[in-house]
């Protein structure tokens, strides 16, 4: 579905994505995860035909986006970071006109709106004014109106960002039912349990480069332990203790509330700290997630 | 949900103008009565000036023919109204919905190219002033304004000036970056509604460069195209208009695109 060797994008001097290698293949879900910053969003509007590619090659669908953009966007569908829906239409027509802009003919348009007011359950808004809707409302409506031509490909640039966790959760089930029908999905995101929950395969970018790239599973066998032992101790005491029990992990973090000890066992840590004389304050044992994995490759520093 | 077959086929540069046209017509259909004052304008000027002053005027030449003075105003105002109408959509509405609606983004993720965005634009643009113009030759014809059968011909005229205003209106704004800079859109349009001929014909510049200078802005060759149609006094100017409309107006949606191109894809 979509082919990108050394893929760049550069904005005058600086290279939002500096030469990427991806490949997604039909019918699956995949994600870009990354800081702010990490050439995400460039990468998806390279993607999506709107932003020329400064160098590399991309294919969408088997087409070049420089030369068959309309063709390519025609069998897209792109839901931006930002809900951007015409304010001026209510909220059947921004369905209904958004379909025309494809070509679509009237009787299509009219019944593909219907339908998608119901996916998106916003069926008794029809006639409502777009600013009236709740966010979770207006998020929804993109999405629709994303899919209002039936696209082979589906873009979602964070497509949960602001949303509450009710919504997030209905919408995670629209999207897996979209899989489920056959659409490619591409999503953006940095929240940890999206990817894991939605994604097949994934890549993680920093600073315009790929850091890792599998499937979330493997990315956490690849980068981080089966499990974490989280030691909370007194304020200040973390920097000291971490030396007495370094060995305990195959990787030890310091931060200023706890110590990170990592490890495919995480209870031994536990009972190991306790034997040789330390008693922390709490201690938790968990398994390693993906956000794991994210902060090894990208820091724990702010990117912007 | 059901699967539609198959892909639609890429619009057509028709199909896709009409699908704009089609959204700003859904938006303005229950917003009617804001045509009422674009409409109202350019007569309260003919009623005002052209009636009003005109009393005040003996009878008035016009290409060495004698014309009531009202008879003298009243293209200008047709000209005018075409002009306005333009104006209004391709400068305030496409500033505000490039900038704040980001609509054009929109757009952009389907089919459609900056091309069509141009057209579409600029033809409602073109429509709302002709719809303006339309309105005002009836009014004009109602009061025996008009005076030979080539008035006809002065609606296709005021469409044209609507187009070539809607294209260059639509370019210049492209380079807006804040509200503020709509104070230079005013700052154009009433010295070119004033000094136009529209209120006094532009043998009162003299004979110098100041007079050729008048002659050739666009809303001066509209003005002069649309009295010399609906007076019947038609000269080799009109020819002359025709054509610095039309080049206008080609040249204005050459530049929208490639400013769109500029600005939205990057």
């Amino acid at each position: 579905m979509i082919s990108a060797r050394g893929l760049r994008k550069a904005f005058g001097d600086f290279e939002a994505v500096k030469g990427i290698d991806v490949e997604v293949r039909r019918g699956e879900a995949f994600g870009f995860l990354g800081p702010n910053g990490a050439g995400k969003s460039s990468t998806m509007r390279m993607i999506a035909s709107v932003s020329p590619v400064s160098s590399g090659e991309l294919r969408i669908l088997g087409m070049d986006p420089a030369t068959d953009g309309p063709a390519i966007r025609g069998r897209l569908g792109v839901c931006p970071q930002e809900d951007t829906l015409d304010n001026e239409l209510n909220v059947f027509d921004n369905l209904y006109i958004y379909g025309r802009y494809f070509g679509i003919d009237r009787a299509t348009c009219r019944e593909r709106a219907q339908e998608l007011l119901e996916f998106a359950q916003i069926t008794d808004k029809a006639k409502a004014k777009v600013e009236d809707l709740s966010g979770g409302m207006k998020r929804r409506l993109t999405i629709a109106r994303s899919l209002i031509n039936n696209p082979d490909l589906l873009l979602l640039d964070e497509p949960t960002t602001g949303l509450d966790p009710q919504a997030r959760h209905v919408l995670w089930d629209q999207l897996f039912r979209l899989k489920q029908a056959g659409v490619t999905l591409v999503i953006t995101t940095h929240y940890m349990d999206e990817a894991e929950q939605l994604c097949d395969r994934l890549v993680v970018m920093d600073k315009g480069l790929i850091a890792a790239e599998g499937s979330p599973r493997q990315l956490i066998d690849a980068h981080s332990t089966r499990e974490v032992a989280e030691l909370r101790f007194g304020v200040g005491e973390h920097e000291a203790l971490a030396e007495k029990i370094e060995d305990l992990g195959e990787r030890i973090e310091v931060l200023p509330d706890r110590l990170l000890v990592y490890s495919d066992h995480g209870e031994d840590v536990v009972t190991a700290v306790l034997d040789r004389g330390l008693h922390p304050i709490a201690t938790l044992v968990r398994r390693s997630t993906l956000e794991d994995v994210f902060l090894r490759l990208t820091g724990r520093s702010l990117a912007d | 949900m059901a699967l539609v077959e198959g892909i639609p086929a890429p619009l057509t540069p028709a199909a896709a103008t009409k699908v704009l046209v089609l959204r700003n017509y859904v938006v303005y259909k229950d917003a009617w009565k804001l045509f009422i004052t674009g409409f109202l304008e350019p007569v309260f000027y003919l009623f005002s000036i052209g009636i009003g002053v005109g009393q005040l005027i003996d009878t008035f030449e016009f290409h060495g023919e004698a014309i009531p003075y009202a008879e003298f105003v009243a293209p200008a105002m047709l000209a005018t109204s075409a002009f306005n109408g333009a104006l209004l959509d391709s400068t305030y509405n496409v500033f505000f919905k490039m900038k704040y609606e980001k609509l054009y983004d929109q757009m952009l993720a389907t089919p459609l190219s900056t091309g069509d965005i141009a057209r579409g634009e600029i033809t409602w643009g073109l429509m709302r002033g002709s719809v303006y113009s339309a309105a005002f030759l009836v009014v004009m014809a109602l009061m025996g304004l008009t005076h030979s059968w080539w008035a006809v011909l002065a609606l296709p005229a005021a469409i044209l000036i609507a187009f070539a205003f809607s294209a260059v209106c639509m370019a210049v704004t492209t380079w807006m970056t804040s509200w503020q800079d709509f104070d230079k859109i005013t700052l154009a349009q009433m010295p070119l509604f004033l000094f136009s001929a529209t209120f006094f014909p532009v043998e009162a510049f003299g004979d110098g460069v100041l007079r050729w200078v008048v002659e050739a802005t666009p809303l001066y060759r509209g003005v002069v195209l649309c009295r010399e149609l609906t007076t019947g006094v038609i000269t080799w100017e009109s020819a002359i208009s025709v054509v610095y409309l039309v080049v206008m107006g080609i040249l204005g949606l050459l530049v929208v695109r490639r400013r769109l191109d500029k600005l939205l894809l990057t």
